[in-house]
């Protein structure tokens, strides 16, 4: 255990290349399961209480956390492992509490290598908790085979759940707390939205729980168990292995960008220029001509669009 | 620029009162470490465990509840059983002069009671934790 979480660090601290380099062929077995949400929503409890659906299947289980880093101080308070405590005895359960470092779109840069280093150190099952996020983070559902998105009561109207971004990247929705007043209408809400939209494959599950007193979390177990069994079926999991894998190399490459550029950006610029020109000057740096006019719209790419509306 | 250091945070045995190790996780984290909270009503084992999947840097247990005779030797020993006792293990709490003495023979590091000013804190994790980064 000392050695898995001591190779975590080292991701952590972009020492991973060797370690990766000589453990990946030994992943590649783990289902892979991604938890998002807004704040306060319960994922940390879902967490919990899914490893105790796993445990009690015989299966190793490891979770990765993440909580957002302090863009002041650089600190962070990682608080997930409260809801997990049940679990910090049991030899078979890894935990690990990663501060997002910086890193948007609700996970770290080390999450990807913190997921392979735990399958090939065994774990059967890897639970991936995001931030608490917003409308957008939307990166989880390209790391993970199976994308949980858990939703509470009372946060808004039916047009919430028709913005785009989070709600078009679940496979599984939960409504957690499902003991409030507005618990069934959230349903109504998403059921309707989805009503009004064409899959080309797997329809979202919806689920209701209360994950404090483990109400729904075998019928969320048994949604994870059919969405696994849809993409051994139809060959998608491949697809999903080739997105994840396309997604770290992706993060791999930008961190390095990133950092060149801000070196960049760092040395001294002259503000007489307006921001294109400079912008422009700066990417002649990394050898692109012709300034910013050819850069796309930046886009993070879960999949291709899962569902369109019925009649287009 | 070095790896943030990475601290646990913790409340062991029957003891709700966590004011205390909330400034501390709130000042450590402003300090610029990661700061691990386990909760409430934790065991020695339970806060060891964390802390080697945490790969923790430092312990800090605070205790207010006068089982700190009991607890923290509890947690040396479990340190070593583990084969952790590279990882720093500091505490706080309201524990007499006699007790602080005896624990620090015990292998505590450190032991900070009511009115230690914050920086120093900082300053003794910084510098006995930073020794791990470098």
């Amino acid at each position: 255990m000392r050695a898995l979480a001591r190779a975590i660090s080292q991701a952590e601290a972009g020492h991973g290349a060797e370690l990766i380099r000589r453990l990946f062929d030994r992943t590649g077995n783990a289902i892979t399961i991604g938890l998002t949400g807004p704040p306060g929503v319960g994922k940390s409890t879902l967490s919990s209480a899914l490893v105790r659906a796993a445990r009690s299947l015989g299966k190793r289980v490891g979770v990765v956390s993440v909580d957002p880093s302090s863009p002041f101080s650089h600190g962070a308070l990682l608080g997930d492992r409260i809801r997990l405590t049940e679990h910090f005895t049991d030899r078979d359960v890894f935990i690990r509490s990663m501060a997002s470092r910086g890193h948007l779109g609700g996970l770290a840069g080390a999450t990807a290598d913190a997921v392979l280093l735990m399958d090939a150190f065994g774990m059967d099952v890897i639970i991936i908790e995001t931030v608490g996020v917003g409308q957008s983070e939307i990166e989880i559902a390209e790391l993970a085979q199976t994308t949980i998105v858990a939703l509470q009561p009372g946060s808004g109207d039916s047009i919430q759940v028709l913005k785009a971004g989070i709600l078009e990247v679940a496979d599984i929705f939960v409504i957690n707390k499902a003991d409030h007043p507005m618990a069934n209408q959230l349903k109504r809400e998403i059921r309707s939205m989805m009503a009004m939209l064409e899959f080309g494959g797997w329809v979202p599950e919806v689920v209701m729980t209360q994950a404090l007193l483990g109400e729904g979390i075998e019928e969320l177990w048994n949604a994870i168990q059919k969405h696994v069994a849809y993409l051994r079926e139809t060959g998608e999991m491949n697809v999903k292995r080739s997105q994840a894998f396309r997604h770290q190399v992706r993060q791999l490459a930008r961190g390095r960008l990133e950092r060149r550029l801000e070196e960049e950006l760092s040395a001294e610029m002259s503000e007489d220029i307006d921001p294109y020109e400079a912008a422009a000057r700066v990417l002649r740096v990394f050898g692109f001509d012709g300034g910013v006019a050819e850069t796309e719209p930046e886009q993070i790419r879960p999949a291709p669009q899962r569902a369109t509306v019925k009649g287009l | 620029m070095p790896r943030p250091l990475r601290i646990i945070v913790a409340k062991a045995g029957l003891d709700g009162h966590d004011r205390g190790a909330k400034v501390i996780a709130r000042a450590l984290r402003d300090a610029g470490m990661e700061v691990i909270y386990t909760g409430l009503f934790q065991t020695p084992e339970q806060i060891v465990q964390t802390a080697i999947q945490e790969d923790a840097d430092g312990i800090g247990l605070s205790i207010l509840s006068g089982a700190h005779m009991t607890l923290f030797p509890l947690v040396v020993e479990q340190l070593k059983a583990q084969g952790a006792g590279d990882i720093v293990f500091f505490g706080g709490g309201t524990i007499p002069p006699d007790d602080v003495a005896e624990l620090k023979r015990l292998g505590v590091q450190e032991i900070f009671t009511p009115g230690a000013p914050l920086s120093e804190i900082i300053e003794f994790v910084k510098r006995e934790c930073g020794a791990r980064v470098a």
